[in-house]
């Protein structure tokens, strides 16, 4: 990698964890470039920036690669710290920020795939587990503007991304994030108020459209 | 509780309680620990840790604050005036930290496990392969981490140092229980010195329990879940 001054993103166009990088980007005013890969054929590139993973989203400044979404969200607001701050300033609210935050990372991807890889007992104990998420997160938003309070924070922008993918969720596993949580689902439109997510997240439907073919690809009826 | 006191929920071997530890003592802060049991969860610990239930958790005055790697950054931000920092200050290697942070509890601690159940001597040489091949991995990480200082976080034991450092213990017991080198100084040179100048550290000294005592805690668990898959 030449040390070129300027921001790279290496990343997937419907990957929630890329978005989350997108997202913080564009709160923040930074430019950059973002460069699609296709997963089944690496680019020698990302096999350079990330080594050890060699996945998605990669953030390469001025020539050095970060990796690991929440990794690379945390960066950026360090390193662009002059425009809306993603963090609290208070230790115990970061501390708060970074275990919902990783809460989100352990359980929603997961859980949200198992809702469409399965069938039958296990889809119902996947579809079951993902309310008591849901719930749970709502709990933790209760009545705020945000995760972050009044202003977007870390918490919204590891968590937004997972928003597109609701409609798929409901749709394989037959329920409704406003039925079942109607805070998250009420957040969820104010985030894509924003300028930031809405240019960043694609429609519910297209989303859709990938899973179907992720499920034709696994095999999946 | 009265606003300051410092509380540790924990479990005495545990690497993640370890490495909490060792930041406490680093940072000269005292602090109450209470021992849990995981059959009999206290009061305290699922009132502080309701969503996972697992240690460890500090507690400071009403305050609770969960996941060690959180932990570790809570204790650095709010006494970032006392003793030496534990993560870098620059960005850029706060995200390195990071990154190999997670990588080691990803990758270690599976590795580390399903080593010790492995069933036949083919599934276990497979198993240690891979115990080498990420400590191969961390050897890169520590040479350009530490840039030729003492510790992944340069003169000071910092936030990488005690995340790999409070698996120590466990590897170095592993080593005996299964009879097979995995912290090898042939291939990993660099990180066996690194361990011994760890272990010579006083926060280290105070809180890495010994080699035998995780030995022998090794050995029970082994023989319950060999108990468990017979009766099944």
């Amino acid at each position: 990698m030449a040390s070129e001054k300027g921001v790279m993103l290496l990343d997937f166009w419907v990957s929630p964890f890329g978005q989350r990088a997108r997202i913080a980007l564009a709160e923040k005013g930074v430019q950059y470039e973002y460069k699609e890969e296709n997963l089944t054929e690496k680019s020698e590139l990302l096999l350079k920036a990330n080594p050890v993973h060699k996945k998605i989203p990669v953030l390469i400044h001025d020539g050095k690669p970060v990796c690991e979404s929440l990794i690379i969200v945390e960066y950026i607001n360090e390193v662009w710290s002059d425009k809306a701050p993603l963090m609290p300033s208070d230790p115990y609210q970061k501390a708060q920020a970074r275990f919902w935050a990783d809460f989100v990372d352990k359980k929603v991807y997961d859980c949200g795939s198992r809702l469409w890889k399965l069938k039958g007992e296990e889809q119902q104990a996947a579809k079951k587990e993902m309310i008591e998420i849901l719930q749970l997160l709502e709990a933790q938003l209760g009545d705020k503007k945000y995760f972050g309070g009044d202003s977007f924070g870390f918490v919204d922008v590891a968590f937004v991304p997972f928003t597109s993918w609701f409609y798929s969720y409901e749709t394989c596993a037959n329920f409704s994030v406003e039925g079942v949580a109607p805070k998250i689902a009420q957040w969820a439109k104010r985030c894509m108020e924003r300028e930031s997510v809405a240019k960043t997240l694609y429609d519910p439907k297209k989303v859709y459209e990938f899973v179907c073919f992720l499920k034709k690809k696994f095999g999946v009826e | 509780m009265a606003e300051g006191e410092l509380k540790l929920l924990g479990i005495w071997g545990s690497q993640f309680v370890i490495r909490v530890k060792m930041i406490l003592e680093q940072k000269g802060l005292s602090y109450e620990y209470q021992e849990e049991n995981f059959a009999n969860k206290s009061e305290l610990l699922l009132k502080h840790n309701p969503v996972h239930k697992k240690v460890p958790v500090l507690i400071h005055g009403d305050r609770a604050i969960c996941e060690s790697l959180v932990i570790l950054q809570y204790i650095d931000e709010n006494w970032s005036g006392t003793g030496p920092p534990v993560l870098p200050a620059n960005p850029y290697d706060r995200a390195i930290a990071r990154f190999w942070a997670v990588y080691i509890d990803d990758k270690l601690l599976p590795l580390l496990l399903d080593t010790l159940k492995a069933e036949t001597e083919e599934a276990k040489a497979e198993k240690i392969a891979g115990i080498h091949a990420v400590l191969e991995m961390l050897e890169e990480a520590f040479k350009k981490c530490s840039a030729g200082k003492a510790f992944f976080g340069g003169d000071s034991i910092g936030y990488l140092d005690v995340t790999l450092g409070s698996y120590l213990a466990w590897i170095r017991a592993e080593e005996r229980i299964i009879e097979a080198k995995l912290l090898d100084e042939t291939k990993m040179p660099l990180l066996v010195e690194w361990e011994n100048r760890f272990l010579a550290a006083d926060c280290v000294k105070k809180t890495l329990p010994s080699v035998e005592r995780v030995e022998a805690l090794g050995r029970v668990l082994i023989a319950k879940e060999r108990e468990a898959r017979l009766a099944k």
